[in-house]
């Protein structure tokens, strides 16, 4: 008897607690949340305003010490400076063609492992789409850089046809970049593609919709939320990257390398041009907003 | 052949190792309201689909008013579908929708929005155009699905379940209305359906399945008073089957013989049993089930077997009809109604 009262006393107040939490959810929705938001409070928004407000920063030039002082040099180096144009531009037209190759590959390999696969095997095909994903990011760039380089693999194969391989540049560093992404972009268009009713397609050809005319006006516009969903891995792992280019990109020159290359002689100067991949990730965001892509993610 | 929309012959298919649909001969005519009535899995469905287009036959052949298509497209055969899902397209207007046919023909625009207008007048849903799908009721969408297949004027209108998925009260109402538009345009319509009333009501015609092949042919009133197959009496209406002994001791010769509860009428055990042309038998009612409109008497004969009546409720009140359990009854019917079925 006595040694079951502390049992029954704990669990009497056990109970009490949870009761306490089953009448007043918003104490529990705060006890669940509070430590996962300071997380992202501090540690991303905080590191992202630190980011921001360094930019504003200079260096004494002498001994590269960050100065505190308050000074708009950074961004007006940013807009005024030819490379550093260039560089943008560049970048965000490298993250742009990435983004474009990994949809049209993408997309007939998401049709057959959605739609044309039998149902038994489809799985298998989405865990050897991920497989890629499990191996270390650098193995894989520099495999590419053993198949890109001088008498490798690209040009192994090409030279029958009298061609080379790109070498290392600007091309392969688009090259690397879509195969590295490439997961990303099909597997929402393998699942928009999977959820479409069959009966859509059906109804098309029963109203006398060839093929062709189908995929045109019910099966692009119903995937295409998804294909924006993609690209917005894509886009941004594409902007942000920064190894795969010196790995394979020869002399090219992209936002991460100036980041990069900047930050020991000059950080409020790499966290000027950091700034830039974000604000321009937040312009594509709300760009791609209104295809509704979001709600697909 | 003149004056055939649809002629199926010899068809056949199989999915996997089941046999879908197993030697279909058909023949439907042009304007006819015709209904393909069976259980699940009877193969129903399948031929629709035959029909449309959406699958091949393994054996068989299908011609549209006389030419073979067993062949082709759906998109090269002019009949249209009404799915049972509707399957309207969720990215489009309802106008857009119904359009939809007509702008995969290169029908100019403006004549194409004033066929769509008008194809939504006829299904009731004027100022509905600029709607998404969505934001439609089960009904409407069901006429939106109906005006998209109808505004195209196909040669013939294939119909899978299209109110299976309404409530009761709105699926009555879309049967009148089906017929009466079916009946305004003139087209075609095949109507597959697993409800026997529903056949029954609107049908010109019925073909009844029954694991892939057709049971019956004819008209509502010929499958209902003169089902070929005990199938067909059973599927199509309450069957009540008189067999074996019973069978030879009430009509004088043995066989299966299928009475509609409604020709049976309860008397008295007393009455006078010798009507001419009449039958009768004598027994034990088990159960009274009290329907509203009519009470249903489930009745143990003396010579064995139990056969059910349904009688009107003209004067009777559910404590009467209630009183009649466990009382004794002379059931009588005319000789034409008890239908002799093949075994």
């Amino acid at each position: 008897m006595t040694t079951d009262l502390p049992t029954a006393a704990g669990r009497g107040t056990v109970r009490r607690l949870a009761g306490t939490l089953h009448r007043r959810p918003r104490l529990r929705l705060a006890l669940l949340l509070t430590a996962p938001l300071l997380w992202l409070a501090v540690l991303y928004l905080g590191s992202l305003a630190v980011l921001f407000v360094s930019a504003f920063w200079t260096t004494d030039s002498f001994t590269s010490q960050v100065v505190k002082v308050w000074s708009t040099d950074n961004f007006h180096a940013l807009f005024t400076t030819p490379v550093f144009r260039q560089v943008v531009l560049r970048s965000v037209g490298v993250a742009l063609a990435v983004t474009a190759l990994c949809a049209l590959i993408a997309f007939p390999v998401a049709f057959y492992t959605a739609r044309v696969a039998r149902p038994r095997w489809r799985p298998l095909l989405v865990v050897g789409i991920l497989t890629p994903l499990w191996a270390s990011y650098l193995v894989k760039v520099y495999a590419w850089r053993l198949i890109l380089s001088e008498g490798g693999l690209a040009d192994w194969m090409l030279a029958p046809f009298g061609l080379s391989g790109p070498g290392y540049g600007l091309p392969a560093t688009v090259l690397t970049l879509t195969y590295l992404w490439l997961p990303y972009m099909i597997l929402p268009i393998h699942t928009a593609l999977e959820q479409l009713p069959a009966g859509l397609l059906d109804a098309s050809a029963d109203l006398g919709a060839r093929p062709g005319r189908t995929f045109r006006s019910v099966v692009l516009p119903m995937v295409l939320p998804s294909v924006a969903a993609g690209s917005v891995f894509t886009f941004s792992l594409s902007l942000g990257d920064y190894i795969t280019v010196q790995i394979v990109g020869g002399k090219t020159q992209l936002i991460g390398n100036l980041v990069y290359s900047n930050i020991e002689l000059n950080l409020p100067m790499a966290a000027a041009l950091g700034t830039v991949p974000v604000a321009v990730i937040v312009l594509y965001l709300l760009a791609i907003r209104r295809t509704g892509a979001l709600n697909s993610l | 052949m003149e004056g055939m929309a649809i002629r199926l012959q010899g068809l056949r298919k199989s999915f996997g190792g089941t046999t879908a649909v197993d030697g279909v001969d058909l023949e439907i005519r042009d304007g006819e309201f015709f209904s393909m009535l069976g259980p699940s899995g009877s193969g129903k469905t399948t031929v629709l689909r035959l029909v449309a287009g959406f699958e091949t036959p393994d054996r068989g052949r299908i011609e549209l008013a006389g030419q073979e298509v067993t062949d082709l497209a759906p998109f090269e055969r002019d009949v249209h579908t009404v799915f049972q899902d509707y399957a309207l397209f969720p990215h489009m207007t309802v106008e857009q929708n119904v359009a939809y046919g007509l702008r995969i023909r290169r029908i100019p625009k403006a004549e194409r929005l004033v066929r769509a207008r008008k194809a939504l007048a006829e299904v009731r849903l004027e100022g509905y155009g600029q709607r998404r799908p969505a934001q439609l009721s089960g009904g409407q969408r069901q006429r939106v699905a109906l005006a998209r297949a109808l505004v195209g004027r196909p040669r013939v209108l294939l119909l899978d379940e299209p109110l299976g998925a309404l409530d009761l009260k709105l699926r009555e109402q879309m049967q009148v209305e089906l017929k009466a538009i079916q009946r305004e345009v003139g087209i075609t319509f095949v109507f597959v359906t697993h409800d026997q009333e529903e056949a029954l009501t609107m049908s010109d015609r019925i073909a009844v399945f029954d694991q892939g092949r057709v049971a019956q042919v004819g008209t509502p009133a010929e499958i209902y008073e003169r089902p070929a197959t005990p199938f067909v009496a059973s599927f199509v209406g309450t069957s009540n089957l008189l067999e074996g002994e019973a069978a030879h001791r009430i009509t004088g010769s043995a066989g299966t013989y299928n009475i509609r509860p409604e020709k049976i009428r309860v008397l008295k055990e007393a009455a006078e049993a010798d009507e001419p042309g009449h039958a009768t038998a004598t027994g034990t009612v088990a159960e009274v089930v009290y329907l509203g409109d009519a009470t249903r008497f489930l009745v143990d004969l003396d010579g064995g077997g139990r056969l059910t009546a349904l009688q009107q409720n003209l004067e009777t009140s559910s404590a009467d009809v209630a009183a009649y359990r466990g009382t004794r009854v002379r059931l009588q019917w005319h000789r034409r109604h008890a239908v002799r079925l093949p075994s």
